[in-house]
């Protein structure tokens, strides 16, 4: 491969919305009433969108024969560098809709910088998938509202969420090798500063949600290394189940 | 009103529908013609949300990225399917709510195909070819059907669904043409679905009640063994052309009829599946009910906000 990082460096973006796409696809036919079904299914197909252009690009970049389904269905759960975030399982609707919000926020942040990208192909995937993320930041951030200032029952299932999934968010503003290498060369975003710009922003809505911001200083780490929780391995049997049954055949 | 009058009503109204003129939701209608469409409309859209099911199982285990996401794009097709006849219903006077009770309660029928498990990959294909064809060669004759809102949503679900079919072919192709493995699983789920898919096609004409009424307010053309037959002689041909074989010794081309003769339907499993001890009646209708029952704090949390929000707006305005 003549551009490891840049290869690892997609992955580290791409990761992340596979593993939430694949959440996300779970809820289809289950969501609390139509619509949010049809817009939860929207958003998961939104993500699987991105998720092609990405690796089709990184399956270009490896350029060792293997395809964009090999790249996301064929590796070992190891080599998967997603936020640990993404790979929280739907505990109920609350927990949903706080992991995507707060995934979201830092999306949208992270992709208006991305535009800006030298790689060129990036910044067009940027572009297009921007206009996806401000939809579901909108749309996420819509639940985090009607959920924290609902009813009584709701706006513990929220709190609790925000609570549990808090400890996750760290962890986005964390920098890979491959990061830093294609932040040198004005390839990549420097998530580090985005770090002031999400509280601000995460904190503001929860505010008006009647939520209360967690004040807990420890967080969890390992998914941009490829050490996951324990809810992964479940997650990636599922999604590699016919790769792996039945390999080396098209579909 | 008097008896006279109403027999009035009811002489002009069938001369509308005989004259091919809509029937829109304000329109006088008799009470039977809007029960009957209650019955007709909720029972559409009970399958499209029920049939999202058996699909659904394969989302997070789609064979591939592109597979994946044509998948999510077909369940989420039905998921409107179904809001647009939810909406439709509606405005014959009756309220989602109440028709998701019926469904719930047991009262309310539903496609029974979708009480089939969706067991392999193939099953995907199968059931974009077999069952939304099925659909279409129910649903295309509706699109002229008397009642405006109905017609309307069947013209854009029509389109839909021949999508729809065309994707679920277009799976069977591909394994058609695959490895062994592959040809195997796809013969296999043809096996499995055949049946099903004509018995979807309602029950035979001589125990079919409502015919003929629905055939005057052109809630169907024509008979279930004529859409049977119809499904028979356009899917054969679709199976031979990809060597897949229809699981069925008695099928045979019938020179003189123009069409394919084929063997005996096995009734007594449609009858024990329309009265909800198929293989799959029971999960389908916890994971409604569940769906439903489990998103009531969801729905509330909403509906508060909104009352919330909507006070809030009033105490700005003041
Ligand atoms: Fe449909
Ligand atoms: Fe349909
Ligand atoms: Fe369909």
């Amino acid at each position: 491969m003549n551009n490891t990082n840049l290869y690892h460096y997609i992955l580290g973006i791409a990761d992340n919305s596979l593993i939430l796409g694949q959440r996300m696809g779970e809820l289809c036919g289950h969501g609390p009433s139509l619509e949010t079904d049809i817009a939860c299914t929207n958003i998961s197909l939104d993500l699987f969108g991105q998720v092609r252009s990405y690796y089709q690009y990184a399956a270009k970049i490896a350029n060792d024969g293997r395809t964009e389904d090999d790249i996301a269905m064929l590796r070992k759960e190891r080599e998967y560098v997603n936020v640990l975030l993404a790979e929280q399982p739907n505990t109920d609707f609350a927990y949903t809709m706080a992991r995507h919000f707060l995934f979201d926020v830092y999306h949208f942040l992270f992709l208006t910088e991305l535009q800006k990208s030298k790689d060129l192909t990036l910044a067009a995937i940027a572009t297009k998938s921007l206009k996806e993320v401000s939809y579901h930041q909108r749309f996420s951030t819509d639940w985090i509202k009607r959920l924290g200032d609902g009813t009584e029952e709701s706006h513990q299932r929220m709190q609790n969420a925000i609570n549990d999934l808090w400890t996750y968010t760290d962890e986005l503003f964390h920098q890979t090798d491959a990061d830093k290498a294609m932040v040198a060369e004005g390839i990549g975003v420097d998530v580090t500063r985005l770090k002031a710009a999400y509280y601000d922003k995460v904190n503001a809505i929860l505010e008006e949600a009647t939520l209360s911001i967690p004040e807990s200083k420890y967080f969890q780490k390992g998914g941009k290394k490829g050490i996951h929780t324990e809810h992964m391995g479940y997650l990636l049997t599922e999604l590699q189940y016919m790769q792996r049954t039945y390999p080396n055949m098209e579909w | 009103m008097s008896e006279e009058q109403i027999r009035n009503l009811e002489a002009q109204f069938e001369e509308r529908i005989a004259r091919d003129e809509k029937i829109e939701p304000k329109d006088w209608m008799p009470e039977k013609y809007r029960q009957t469409h209650i019955r007709q409309m909720s029972q559409h859209a009970h399958s499209e949300i029920v049939g999202m099911l058996p699909e659904g199982n394969w989302i997070t285990r789609a064979p591939s990225l592109r597979r994946k996401v044509a998948l999510l794009a077909k369940v989420q097709d039905e998921a409107g399917h179904g809001l647009y006849l939810y909406s439709a219903c509606e405005t014959l006077g009756i309220s989602r709510d109440e028709l998701y009770e019926q469904l719930h309660s047991g009262k309310a029928k539903y496609s029974s195909i979708f009480n089939y498990p969706t067991v392999t990959w193939a099953d995907m294909g199968a059931i974009g070819w077999l069952v939304d064809g099925a659909a279409i060669i129910n649903q295309v004759p509706l699109c002229n059907t008397s009642f405006g809102p109905y017609a309307r949503a069947m013209v854009r679900v029509c389109k839909e669904e021949s999508f729809h079919q065309r994707q679920g072919y277009e799976i069977m192709i591909k394994l058609a043409n695959g490895t062994p493995e592959q040809k195997e699983m796809a013969q296999d789920a043809l096996n499995r679905w055949w049946w099903p898919s004509l018995m979807m096609l309602g029950p035979t004409d001589a125990e079919s009640v409502h015919t003929e009424q629905s055939m005057k307010w052109k809630l169907k053309r024509k008979s279930n063994d004529e859409l049977r037959q119809q499904f028979v002689d356009q899917t054969v041909p679709q199976a031979d052309l990809i060597g897949l074989t229809i699981p069925d010794p008695d099928l045979k081309w019938n020179e003189e009829r123009g069409s394919y003769d084929f063997g005996e339907i096995d009734w007594d499993e449609f009858w024990q599946v329309v009265k909800g001890h198929g293989p799959m009646n029971k999960e389908r209708m916890k994971a409604r009910v569940g769906a439903w029952e489990g998103g009531a704090w969801v729905r509330d949390a909403a509906m508060a906000y909104a009352s919330k929000n909507a006070e809030r707006k009033d105490k700005e305005a003041v």
